[in-house]
């Protein structure tokens, strides 16, 4: 059962071939199995077979829809009304979340069965997994090596099948660079066709929620039930939500596909290379006009974004002092103390750094220097994304220069792991959809091909993808130990 | 660009974040690593760019006038560290 696509489990609930309580449990039992992955943070198995007993009621009477009885799970940076919702942070250990995200609602709406909440980097801010206060999740390709972040919970449970699908969310890769390294199909949104309502945030102007999924199919019928415009969240776009199920079966006869030569560039790994270039012949054969194409200020969106991301980060993570949920510091002396040592004890490394970055470029003297230049260069790399996409229907490119590296080979050197990011953290400063898709291996790993949409082109990017998973088998491909 | 064991503990102390005296050397380094990247964005003009706060360069909707949001304070101070009588306790700030 747990091989199947959403649309397959949604046909044997109908037929009775299972139930979701079956099904429900089967995953449970897998979660179990792979507890060693690490890619939980919280299993809620007794909420999950009674919300399963409720699908199974729901499928007899008729009412149901696609997801109604799907075991799905959430990334642990979407709260979740009475289960606990950590973020990856010791911080957060003892938060129960008094109300639902909004993409929470919409799942539970939908009838979709929640196991259970996934590890992430702590705050979303890594590209490991290995900031979380919960440990290192495993790569089911390789338990020596890291799934990626933010959301390497949920890339290791979709590609290990401890849920049909999940949530990411992605502020400068989070979604696309773990759904690379763990060989699953991930789609970041258009900024603002996701509420971001109940998604603790990080980087405000940047993240954004999205599917994580085996297939591009999967990840359609996942974006059709998140997507839309919601009042809570005063930055959703208030724009219709397409059928993106009804788009998959275009043809991509006359596709103009744009390869930025900045993506081919030095540093990128021969391997992954080959792979990527294996995958652009495909599009080639389904009919796509493939052209070069330059985004001369992309070079300097890894500076931008560590700028503009710690700067927003140190604003929003201002809420996080002791006093009104969350960890709190033992015999406090003065308010002070209690600010200043519960932020202490309660943050890990790569968080501090990251506020400690950004009250700097926002500080009185340095401001117009970094916060205001950065942005700036936004502005800039923005334009690039309007015009490239304005002579191609989409880029494609690398996700990830090499695939998925060793743990604790980067953890120790910040920097090195920053600059892991620099094929997708430019999409997210312009705003722009993208998606990582499955396209073979390097050396035994998987390799994820990057496509590039224009604003609310995510129908276009499903339909992409969808097609070149027609022709080829990437997306099928199951870890070893977890068939 | 370097910044100092000082400017870092004048930085945590902007942002009320204690940091182990340990560890003030690794954020000293690690924050001149990251400044050192950042000097790159002074090889680009640009003057005359008008910053970019936003993707969608949209204004804040407005909304009706009315109440939506109902009163949630107990069900909020649940979890909260340290409440009584419905107010959120600190230590003493006023003598």
């Amino acid at each position: 059962m747990h091989n199947k696509t959403i649309a397959e489990l949604a046909k044997g609930l109908r037929s009775g071939e299972f139930s979701s309580v079956e099904l429900t449990s089967a995953f449970l039992n897998r979660i179990k199995q792979h507890s060693t992955l690490n890619a939980y943070i919280t299993v809620t198995e007794d909420l999950a077979l009674q919300a399963a007993k409720e699908a199974d009621a729901r499928l007899a009477k008729g009412d149901a829809e696609l997801l109604t009885g799907i075991p799905v799970a959430q990334k642990d940076i979407f709260c979740t009304e009475g289960v606990k919702t950590t973020c990856g942070s010791k911080m957060l250990d003892n938060f129960i979340a008094p109300y639902n995200a909004t993409v929470v609602d919409k799942f539970n709406n939908a009838g979709a069965v929640m196991l259970g909440k996934l590890n992430m980097d702590e705050f979303a801010m890594g590209s490991s997994n290995e900031t979380s206060y919960y440990g290192a999740v495993k790569n089911p390709w390789d338990t020596n090596t890291v799934p990626g972040g933010s959301s390497g919970g949920t890339a290791a449970a979709v590609a290990a099948r401890l849920a049909v699908c999940a949530t990411g969310t992605d502020t400068g890769g989070s979604i696309r660079q773990p759904a690379a390294l763990c060989g699953i199909t991930g789609l970041k949104p258009t900024y603002g066709r996701v509420s971001r309502y109940g998604m603790i945030a990080y980087a405000s102007s940047l993240d954004q929620g999205g599917p994580m999924t085996r297939s591009a199919e999967d990840a359609a019928i996942m974006l059709q039930t998140m997507a839309g415009f919601d009042g809570k969240d005063s930055t959703s776009v208030d724009l219709p939500v397409p059928d993106y199920m009804a788009g998959l079966t275009n043809s991509l006869e006359g596709l103009k596909v744009g390869l930025p030569k900045e993506f081919f560039g030095e540093g990128l790994n021969a391997d992954v290379a080959a792979a990527i270039e294996a995958a652009i012949d495909e599009f080639r054969k389904l009919g796509a006009k493939v052209t070069e194409v330059s985004m001369p200020s992309l070079k300097l969106a890894i500076p931008a974004y560590y700028v503009i991301a710690p700067a927003e980060c140190s604003a929003n993570l201002s809420r996080f002092d002791g006093v009104r949920f969350g960890y709190r510091c033992e015999n406090p002396a003065d308010l002070t103390d209690l600010y200043t040592r519960s932020r202490g004890e309660g943050f890990g490394k790569e968080v501090k750094r990251r506020i400690l970055m950004g009250t700097y470029a926002l500080s009185a003297g340095y401001y117009d220097a970094y916060y205001i230049k950065a942005q700036k260069i936004r502005r800039l790399i923005s334009e690039d994304f309007k015009r490239a996409l304005s002579e191609v229907d989409v880029m494609m490119g690398p996700v990830t220069p090499s695939t998925a590296f060793g743990i604790g080979e980067k953890i120790g050197n910040p920097i090195e792991m920053y600059l892991s990011d620099i094929y997708t953290i430019a999409i997210n400063l312009a705003g722009v959809p993208a998606m990582s898709v499955p396209a073979g291996f390097a050396q035994g790993l998987p390799v994820g091909l990057q496509i590039i949409g224009n604003y609310f082109a995510e129908d276009r990017l499903l339909n992409i993808a969808h097609q070149y998973q027609q022709v080829t088998d990437w997306h099928t491909h199951t870890p070893k130990g977890f068939e | 660009m370097s910044l100092t064991a000082d400017d870092v503990k004048k930085i945590a102390h902007l942002a009320r974040l204690g940091i182990e005296a340990q560890d003030v050397a690794s954020y000293a380094k690690d924050l001149s690593g990251m400044l050192d990247l950042m000097t790159q964005m002074s090889d680009l003009d640009t003057d005359g760019v008008e910053p970019m706060a936003h993707p969608m360069d949209q204004v804040q909707r407005l909304r009706p006038d009315v109440v939506t949001e109902r009163d949630n304070r107990e069900k909020f101070q649940a979890i909260a560290p340290q409440v009584e009588a419905g107010l959120y306790l600190v230590p003493k700030v006023i003598e």
